[in-house]
């Protein structure tokens, strides 16, 4: 009986310790894989570590769609003067989304890394792959500006050891780019949590919200949103601030391109839209606001520019990379209309595109182990050796292009819908246009895969082992599942926006 | 016993279910040619099942499965999707038979993923012929498009990629581009998507948004190939003959102009468009294609490149008699949708036969044809005499309303194309059969008739042309519930 009792007692504080949990798994799980020697243990470690993760968010997710919001208090140290842990539906759907989609990257890893990195590297792959989620889940779940910052950085200096590991030299140039970026995009980040801490006293989100209404009027935090937005914009690859993104995809092991693609910037995007939203909401009207039509105009020069220049590369990995700087466009595009449909399109789009480029990167990433290389002259005929791989690349694609049926046409649904709504039908069409061009790169694809002679190298390449099959398999079954029954994605999605748009008043648990 | 809903979701499905079976026994040429035949029987049987009820006065429905709040996939049976899908699963069936044939005949390469990309368009047209929204409708015309594109580009030649270039980038691109954002439009002016008599937008949007919006579905719906969206269907004559039989004369194209009179009828109401005037322009921009289109194929002597620019005209006939705004236009529309099916999987069949046994594929290369193959050249003939309106055949009927209606409406501009492009058909056809039967040969030739198969194949649509119509009853029935005479 007592056992019973204890055992209740210990679900209960997992239960209650959920959201640092989050944080602190990850974090010791990454001493701990620091301290082994042999990589397949270091991987195995990882994996337990990162399955338990998609099932602590959830069950977290699952907490605040029926409590509303949860207030932790790290250390017990109350809020706002201690760091408070704050997760509401719409953090809590972003760290399902890194959850997850590290899981995918991790079970698809094993057979990639031992071949991008070296024996005696692999376990400090790992532990820098953990410290990066532990970054990324922190971000996401902390409900404080500075400790934003230091999760941050955790994450972008694991990040740029990661790139580093890749398979030849170019690898530590691209890094050394994405240092020197993200660099100056943390350090405007705190120049700006400085200004505001100057402003209110306060570092704490909620607190933050309440207490800027107090100096609304003052240059100070005007300055402070820019320092933030143009420092998020940065880590996010906001156009035209997006150089350090495509050598960084292409160069980085398989694996971390998987991994970082579909949750690092979506993160990044996350907390820029906390303080517009719930931060900055108040206090400024957006919708007169001139700085939205910035983000309008640079999220369709996104959308178009990063989408031709995809068309001309012939890289098949840098392609998908600036394509993710297109769809990067697609979620600001949202995110900027202010309104609910547009808020959960945007929203939507951060998980759409997460699985979508995912399943597509680690195609590519097989096609990579296979053929040593993903040039699209070198991929000539590879859809009759990689049958499977290039079956779930098209098919991704087709989600990407946004066909019906596909989780990208739930995306570009909301996104049309919300333009009709808000009385700016044209940005429907714009947003049609620049999927047009998805159809054009995919296309270059099909084409040189499908339609041109095997060469040598081809013929002797083969489909990728199945532990890396199921993860693709699984990805691209999501792409279409979800596009086809959306009521969940789009329903959280919505409740995500709402959390948004009414700001951070909601009661604490 | 099946009840009636689930029957029209097996309908629906069972091309699919094929396709994993073509896939399964992909080894095995003569199973995997066997399911595709027993699949096109037992679709017609449901099909025909399908039409007992709905003749029957009950009218099957399935879903309304919801995607997201506002975005449902439904189904449900309509005149004009019944009969749609009545053409589409009975030549299927004779197409089965030809396209076995004509792959082996000819050795074609990769032949379980022509059966599978075939039977995925087939799902396409049963999933477009019963979607009971807009939504629903432009799902299954995108997979139409997708899985057809591996047909088009066939051959894997540098001439099947550009022409398989052209076809998705004009068919996706209109769609996309233009159709869908008339879509969402329409969904969010209406607040519905589902098809209604007498249309959703009444009363919703202004004459200039409804002008607007006519122009987007009209110029969207590139498979009905309007001028200047046309270029994607001789592009797609690349693919092997079966594809551009029952493809490129028949579903494909069909499934254009079907969408086309669904979204008159249904969306916007022919009443609504009477009143604003919003669709007049389209009976202007129809009427020049059926005539420019008439003109460039007079100019050509490639068969089939022949034929392309013949459908791209007669597909304009239905826009044009669907533009004519009158119930008994309307009917026009619909039987013509029948009549051209028939006849132009006809004249097809007779290129494919030709090609398979004398291998020629230019009209100047057909002197005195018609005395070698007689049975080819004769259906033949029976297909041209239809494209041109002549009875006895399917052809003179879809004419014959149409100008009915244009004349008791009093649309002289109509009458005027209708009489012309007339004339025309009969100078880009009659001198084909001139040749073939009147000219001598210039070299002897050693061929004979094209393989049994195709012979069956072609003998049975060309008697189909001639029975629609002597028997035009289920085809006139149909039409005329859709306008509700």
């Amino acid at each position: 009986m007592s056992a019973d009792a204890s055992h209740a007692t210990a679900a209960f504080s997992v239960m209650e310790h959920l959201p640092i949990l989050l944080v602190a798994v990850p974090m010791i799980g990454a001493a701990v894989v620091a301290m082994t020697r042999n990589s397949n243990l270091a991987w195995f470690i990882s994996l337990v570590i990162s399955l338990a993760m998609p099932i602590l968010a959830g069950l977290l997710l699952h907490e605040v769609y029926k409590a509303g919001v949860i207030s932790y208090a790290l250390g017990g140290w109350e809020p706002p003067y201690g760091i408070e842990y704050r997760v509401d539906v719409a953090n809590a759907f972003v760290l399902l989304i890194v959850s997850v989609m590290a899981t995918f990257a991790l079970l698809y890893a094993k057979r990639v890394v031992e071949e991008d990195i070296a024996d005696h590297n692999r376990p400090w792959f790992y532990t820098m792959y953990l410290l990066c989620l532990c970054g990324l889940l922190g971000i996401a779940v902390t409900g404080d500006a500075f400790n934003a910052f230091v999760f941050l950085e955790v994450s972008s200096l694991s990040t740029y050891a990661m790139i580093a590991m890749g398979r030849d030299r170019r690898a530590l140039v691209a890094a050394y780019q994405y240092l020197v970026m993200g660099t100056i995009g943390a350090t405007l980040y705190v120049l700006g949590v400085g200004i505001l801490f100057a402003m209110t006293g306060t570092l704490n989100f909620a607190d933050m919200a309440e207490r800027l209404k107090d100096v609304e009027e003052t240059r100070p935090v005007f300055a402070a949103l820019a320092f933030i937005t143009v420092g998020l914009s940065l880590k996010i690859a906001l156009f035209p601030l997006h150089k350090w993104l495509p050598n960084a995809y292409a160069y980085a092991p398989s694996m971390a391109t998987v991994f970082l693609a579909s949750t690092a910037t979506k993160v990044a995007i996350y907390l820029l839209v906390r303080f517009i939203y719930s931060i900055y909401a108040p206090i400024v009207d957006f919708g007169s606001s001139s700085s939205v039509s910035v983000i309008v105009g640079l999220s369709l020069l996104a959308m178009f520019t990063a989408s031709f220049v995809a068309c001309t590369q012939k890289n098949v990995e840098r392609m998908l990379a600036f394509s993710s700087v297109a769809q990067i466009g697609y979620i600001t595009l949202g995110v900027s209309f202010g309104s609910k449909l547009g808020l959960t399109g945007g929203l939507v789009h951060l998980l759409n595109h997460a699985v979508m480029k995912g399943a597509l990167f680690m195609c590519t990433g097989a096609i990579m182990l296979r053929l040593g290389s993903v040039k699209l002259d070198d991929m000539a005929g590879i859809g009759r050796k990689m049958p499977i791989t290039m079956a779930l690349f098209v098919l991704a694609g087709l989600s990407l292009i946004g066909v019906p049926g596909t989780v990208g046409f739930v995306s570009k649904w909301y996104l049309a819908l919300a333009s009709f709504e808000a009385g700016h039908g044209w940005l429907a069409f714009a947003i049609m246009a620049s999927s047009l061009l998805a159809v054009v790169y995919i296309g270059r694809v099909v084409e040189v895969a499908y339609f041109r002679e095997p060469t040598m190298k081809v013929m002797m390449s083969k489909e990728p082992p199945v532990m890396m099959l199921v993860p693709m398999v699984l990805l691209v079954v999501a792409c279409f599942y979800f596009g086809i029954d959306a009521e969940y994605t789009a329903e959280t999605a919505e409740k995500a926006a709402d959390v948004f748009l009414t700001g951070m008043g909601g009661a604490a648990q | 016993m099946m009840t009636m809903d689930s029957l029209l979701l097996f309908t629906i499905l069972l091309p699919l279910l094929a396709a994993v079976g073509i896939l399964v026994f992909s080894r095995y040429p003569n199973m995997r040619e066997g399911i595709t035949i027993v699949t096109a029987i037992v679709l017609l049987f449901e099909v025909i099942n399908v039409y007992d009820y709905f003749q029957g006065g009950q009218v099957p429905a399935v879903g309304p499965f919801q995607v997201l709040p506002g975005l449902e996939i439904a189904f449900n049976v309509e005149p004009l999707g019944m009969l749609f899908a009545l053409i589409a699963s009975i030549l299927w069936i004779i197409n089965s038979i030809y396209s076995i044939g004509y792959m082996r005949g000819n050795n074609e390469p990769r032949q379980t993923q022509f059966y599978i990309c075939f039977a995925v368009s087939i799902f396409g047209v049963m999933g477009i012929a019963f979607s009971a929204n807009l939504f629903t409708l432009f799902l299954f015309y995108e997979v139409l498009t997708l899985a057809t594109y591996p047909l088009v580009t066939h051959k894997g030649n540098d001439d099947a990629k550009k022409g398989g270039r052209l076809y998705l980038l004009i068919l996706l691109g209109t769609s996309m581009l233009l159709l869908l954002p008339a879509i969402i439009w329409t969904g969010f002016l209406a607040g519905t998507m589902d098809f209604t008599a007498g249309g959703i937008l009444d009363g919703k949007a202004s004459s200039g948004v409804l002008l607007v919006l006519m122009l987007l579905f009209m110029f969207g719906i590139g498979k009905a190939a309007l001028m200047p969206f046309h270029f994607w269907l001789p592009a797609a004559m690349v693919a092997p003959t079966p594809v551009s039989a029952l493809l490129h004369a028949v579903a494909v194209v069909k499934a254009g102009v079907f969408t086309v009179v669904k979204v008159i009828v249904y969306v916007f109401g022919i009443d609504l468009l009477k009143e604003t005037g919003a669709g007049d322009w389209l009976l202007y921009a129809a009427g020049f294609t059926v005539i420019a289109a008439s003109l460039v194929a007079i100019r050509q002597d490639n068969i089939k490149k022949r034929l392309a620019y013949s459908t791209v005209s007669q597909l304009s006939y239905v826009v044009l008699a669907a533009a004519i705004l009158a119930p008994i236009s309307m009917i026009g529309a619909a039987m013509h949708i029948a009549a051209h099916a028939v006849s132009k999987i006809t004249l097809f069949f007779a290129a494919g036969s030709i090609y398979t046994a004398a291998h020629k594929t230019e009209v100047s290369q057909l002197n005195g044809i018609g005395w070698k193959m007689p049975i080819t050249m004769a259906a033949f003939a029976v297909g041209a005499l239809s494209m041109i309106g002549l009875p006895p055949t399917a052809g003179f009927l879809g004419k014959w309303f149409m100008l009915s209606g244009a004349v008791s409406t009093g649309q002289w501009f109509a009458v005027g194309v209708i009489v012309v492009s007339t004339m025309l058909n009969a100078g880009y056809f009659l001198p084909i059969l001139y040749r073939a039967f009147l000219m001598k040969p210039d070299v002897e030739g050693d061929h004979g008739e094209a393989p049994l198969g195709i012979l069956i194949a072609i003998s049975a649509t060309a008697i189909g042309t001639i029975l629609l119509f002597l028997f035009p009853g289920v085809a006139f029935d149909l039409a005329s519930k859709m306008v509700g005479l």
